[in-house]
This record gives C-alpha cells, sequence and structure tokens, in this order.
C-alpha cells in the first residue's frame, strides 16, 4: 500500500532533518509514499487561536486532496498530525462544522468523505513494518547508545490513537530494535513550551531547562524527539535556558535520524550536520560506525 | 493605599458570558466541572498562572468575565492537553482555554505589542497570501511588530540556522492559491449567514 504524505510547513523550514531522515528510513524501509499534491497549511495552534473554524476547512482541504486516491496519510508533525485528527473527530461531533466545512471545500470542487485515516509514522513503522523487521535490516547497530524518548504532548493526546497517553513506548521499541538502550524519562509527555520561547521567554525557558537538566541526570547521551517544535526548543535554546539554571550539552535528535542511521543511511543524507549540538563525539564514543 | 474590594458580589456576575462560554464548540460539559483539580495538577504552566485552570473553570461559568478575560492563564496555555486528557467529567478545557484566548483577542484584552495576537494574525495573514508558513518570514514579521531588539538578539541563531540550511530564503508557497482565498472566503461568508 501507498500511504499519502502529508510533510507540513515545518519540514521544509527548521525540522528538514526530519523529513530528509524519516524519507531515507522509508525508503531502506520499503514504505511507499506518495506527498499529497499541492498541499497547504494545516493551521496548526496558531491559528486556532484566531479563527477556529477557518482552520478546519483548511486542514480538511488537506484530507479531501489525500482521499482521492489515498486510504491513509503519514502526518510526522505533532501539530499536523493533531489538527488533521482534530477536524476530523470536530466534523464528524458538530454538524454546523460539517456544514461550514463541505461548503467551503465545494467552491474549490472538493468533497471530504471521512474515509482517510491520519497516522504517525511512529505508528507506521511500529504496527505495519514491525520491530522485528526492522531488527532484521539494522546495518549500523547502536551499540547502547543511551537515549531519553521525548514525545511532547501533541502526539499522544488529545487522541490516544496508537500508543499510552501518559506514558508511550513507540519510540522505545523502535530504536531499541536498532541496538540503542532507553533511559528512564518520567518527562516524555510533558510540554516543551511550544512558541512560548517566542512570546514569553522566561517560562519558555524554564519549561526546555527542566526536559534537559532530566535527561542528562538520568543518564541519556541524546534525546530524540517526534516534533519539529521540540526540537528545534531543546537544541536551539539550550545555552541560554542554561545561564537561567544550570548548563547543559545534550544533542537533540529526530529518532527517524537515529533510525535511518541504523538502517545505513549515510550520515549527511539524514540532516546530522543541520544540529546544533554535535552529535558525532557521542557516536565515536559509542564507537558507531555510521556510513 | 489602594483598596480594592476582595469579595466578588453577584452583581459582579455577567450572564451574557456564562450563555457564550456554555454553548461554545467544546464547552457544553463545563457546568459538570466538579473543581477535583485535575487540570491544575496536571497542567505544566499553572505555577505561572493567576488563575488555575480549576479557578478558571468555576468563574468562566459562573459569569466573572473581567477576571477570566484579564487573566493571564489564557495566555500561558499552551495547547498540551494534559487538563483535558485527565478530566473525569470529559471537560474540554483545552478547547475553552482556546474560546477564551480568541474572545480576548476579539475585545482586545491584551498588553500594547503582546507577541500572542500578534503572532496570530500575521500566521493567518501568511497562510491567506501563501497557503503555507515559512517559520523564518514569520518570526522576523512578529519582532518587527513587538520588539525589533529582540529580533538582533536573535541574529546568531538565524545565521546559524541559514548556515545548516534550516533557514531557507525561498517562501513556500501553495501553487493553486486561489483555492485557498475561495476557500478562506467561504467559511467566512457562511459564518456571516449562520451568525456562527
Amino acid at each position: 500500500m501507498k500511504y499519502a504524505y502529508y510533510p507540513g510547513c515545518s519540514l521544509r523550514g527548521t525540522g528538514r532533518a526530519y523529513e530528509e531522515s524519516l524519507l531515507a528510513a522509508f525508503r531502506l524501509l520499503d514504505v511507499e509514499v506518495e506527498e499529497i499534491d499541492d498541499w497547504n497549511c494545516c493551521g496548526a495552534t496558531t491559528y486556532m487561536s484566531v479563527d477556529e473554524l477557518t482552520s478546519y476547512a483548511l486542514a480538511s482541504r488537506n484530507l479531501a486532496l489525500a482521499e482521492r486516491d489515498h486510504s491513509e496519510i503519514i502526518a510526522p508533525c505533532a501539530a499536523c498530525y493533531l489538527v488533521l485528527n482534530k477536524t476530523q473527530h470536530y466534523i464528524r461531533d458538530y454538524p454546523d462544522i460539517k456544514l461550514v466545512v463541505n461548503r467551503a471545500l465545494d467552491t474549490i470542487g472538493l468533497k471530504y468523505r471521512d474515509k482517510v485515516k491520519v497516522r504517525h509514522p511512529l505508528d507506521v513503522l511500529l504496527n505495519d513494518v514491525g520491530p522485528e523487521a526492522i531488527a532484521a535490516k539494522v546495518k549500523v547497530p547502536l551499540n547502547g547508545l543511551k537515549i531519553a524518548p521525548y514525545y511532547g504532548c501533541q502526539i499522544v493526546r488529545p487522541y490516544s490513537t496508537f500508543d499510552d497517553q501518559g506514558d508511550p513506548t513507540s519510540m522505545e521499541r523502535l530504536l531499541e530494535a536498532c541496538g540503542a538502550k532507553t533511559v528512564r524519562y518520567p518527562l516524555k509527555t510533558t510540554c516543551c513550551g511550544g512558541s512560548q520561547k517566542g512570546t514569553l521567554p522566561e517560562v519558555g525557558l524554564d519549561l526546555i531547562h527542566y526536559l534537559l537538566s532530566e535527561a542528562q541526570k538520568n543518564g541519556a547521551e541524546v534525546i530524540t524527539t517526534v516534533c519539529p517544535l521540540c526540537q528545534f526548543n531543546l537544541e536551539s535554546f539550550q545555552k541560554e535556558a542554561g545561564e537561567r539554571h544550570r548548563q547543559t550539552a545534550v544533542p537533540v535528535l529526530y529518532f527517524s535520524q537515529l533510525l535511518a542511521l541504523a538502517l545505513g543511511a549515510p550520515a549527511d543524507t539524514i540532516g546530522l550536520q543541520r544540529g546544533f549540538v554535535p552529535i558525532r563525539p557521542v557516536f565515536a564514543k559509542k564507537e558507531i560506525a555510521y556510513a | 493605599m489602594e483598596l480594592k474590594r476582595t469579595i466578588k458580589f453577584e452583581a459582579d456576575r455577567d450572564p451574557e458570558f456564562v450563555r457564550w462560554i456554555s454553548h461554545t464548540v467544546g464547552g457544553e460539559r463545563i457546568r459538570h466541572c466538579l473543581q477535583c483539580g485535575l487540570c491544575s495538577g496536571k497542567c505544566p504552566l499553572s505555577l505561572y498562572m493567576d488563575y488555575t485552570p480549576r479557578r478558571l473553570m468555576h468563574l468562566s461559568r459562573e459569569g466573572f468575565k473581567e477576571e477570566v478575560l484579564g487573566s493571564s492563564s489564557i495566555w500561558l496555555c499552551t495547547a498540551c492537553y494534559a487538563c483535558m486528557v485527565h478530566c473525569p467529567k470529559s471537560i474540554n478545557v483545552t478547547h475553552l482555554l482556546y474560546a477564551l484566548k480568541q474572545r480576548a483577542i476579539e475585545e482586545k484584552r491584551y498588553p500594547r505589542r503582546f507577541a500572542i495576537p500578534v503572532m496570530a494574525r500575521q500566521f493567518s495573514d501568511m497562510v491567506r497570501g501563501s497557503g503555507r508558513i515559512t517559520e523564518s518570514w514569520l518570526i522576523v514579521k512578529v519582532f518587527l511588530r513587538t520588539s525589533i531588539w529582540r529580533l538582533f538578539g536573535m541574529s546568531g541563531l538565524g545565521l546559524k540556522l541559514l548556515r545548516t540550511g534550516r533557514m531557507p530564503l525561498k517562501r513556500e508557497r501553495v501553487q493553486r492559491r486561489a483555492e485557498i482565498e475561495k476557500l478562506l472566503d467561504s467559511v467566512a461568508a457562511t459564518r456571516k449567514e449562520l451568525a456562527i
């Protein structure tokens, strides 16, 4: 089966490494994807705060476009994943919203039939591909690299479709199949502050610091994320957050970068050069012989 | 010495606000709130708030509009949904916070040059114009309208993003942009017609 692929805006900007590594991993695992034709912004969390009704119409254009040729959409970005899911729920639950969305889509010749399922790459990799199949294809074992798996909020909440809302484990199972070890990380679904670093910086920096220092304290050599904004916050403001509290130096990668690396993708094709906290010394220490 | 009454009066309540909050999408169950406080306990931001989510639920359904719309909590909520998934009465707390934020923006109840409403406005304008968001442009536009000095403070980060190829100078756009405009105009028209 070929999945529809919805990258979203961040994966073309600050989150480029997420797209590069995820698509590389999909190729190596024979997961076929096709980008949704002329997709638009989902509206993210920001649009909802000015005009919720409009944000459902925006998201539904992507759903309707995907439905024409596909039965499942892969949405890697946490915000996109949530918004697409939420839109489906609200169209089902509220007749007024359904009416607004249907009329709007009608003006551009599209129709939404509620036939498409929105899925996260973690879900697809774990349940459609499977950890055993992944383990069988590992070329570069991660040699017990110690990982703090950080999920953030919007993958598991509010709609728990494939994992537990308070203590998800899908990332652990995938990365352990690649030879990594995961450390205890009780803050794994605690919010990183989202765009608050930009709007209310003191608060944002506090939240960022708690996440970083907890990972470091528990012995993590790297934090893995599933969200472009989490990755950006934890990595870019590490020094600034450290100045308010205590300095940390933990590399923050997308889970897909480690997965693709383990499957044998060359380091420069999966965005490792795009990180701000150097990861290569960590790989060297663990004697991970990546391509 | 400024003296203020510390007890709220029945007369301070706004019945229109009560009607509005309990009929807004997601607000239908607010009257079922038990005041158990799980929302506040689960909220990662409640320790910065003047009114915690639990208090906000109660103040809202009782109609204390001034306190609610003037509260810092509206702007602190990051929509992480922790409150909502733990609510034993299935109250859509996160959605209610969204509704309050929208109302506060409509009524312009925020400090001058406050970044959150500016960001929301710039974001929706960019979606109308391009159909997609180019993050770097969005951030520049927001800081130009809020605090230019912070934009200079961020130039180091900007350079790093540029050097690592994470800040494309080319703007992301939808090809069929007319579709986006039609979509947005249609929503506005239906909303007016049905008064929702």
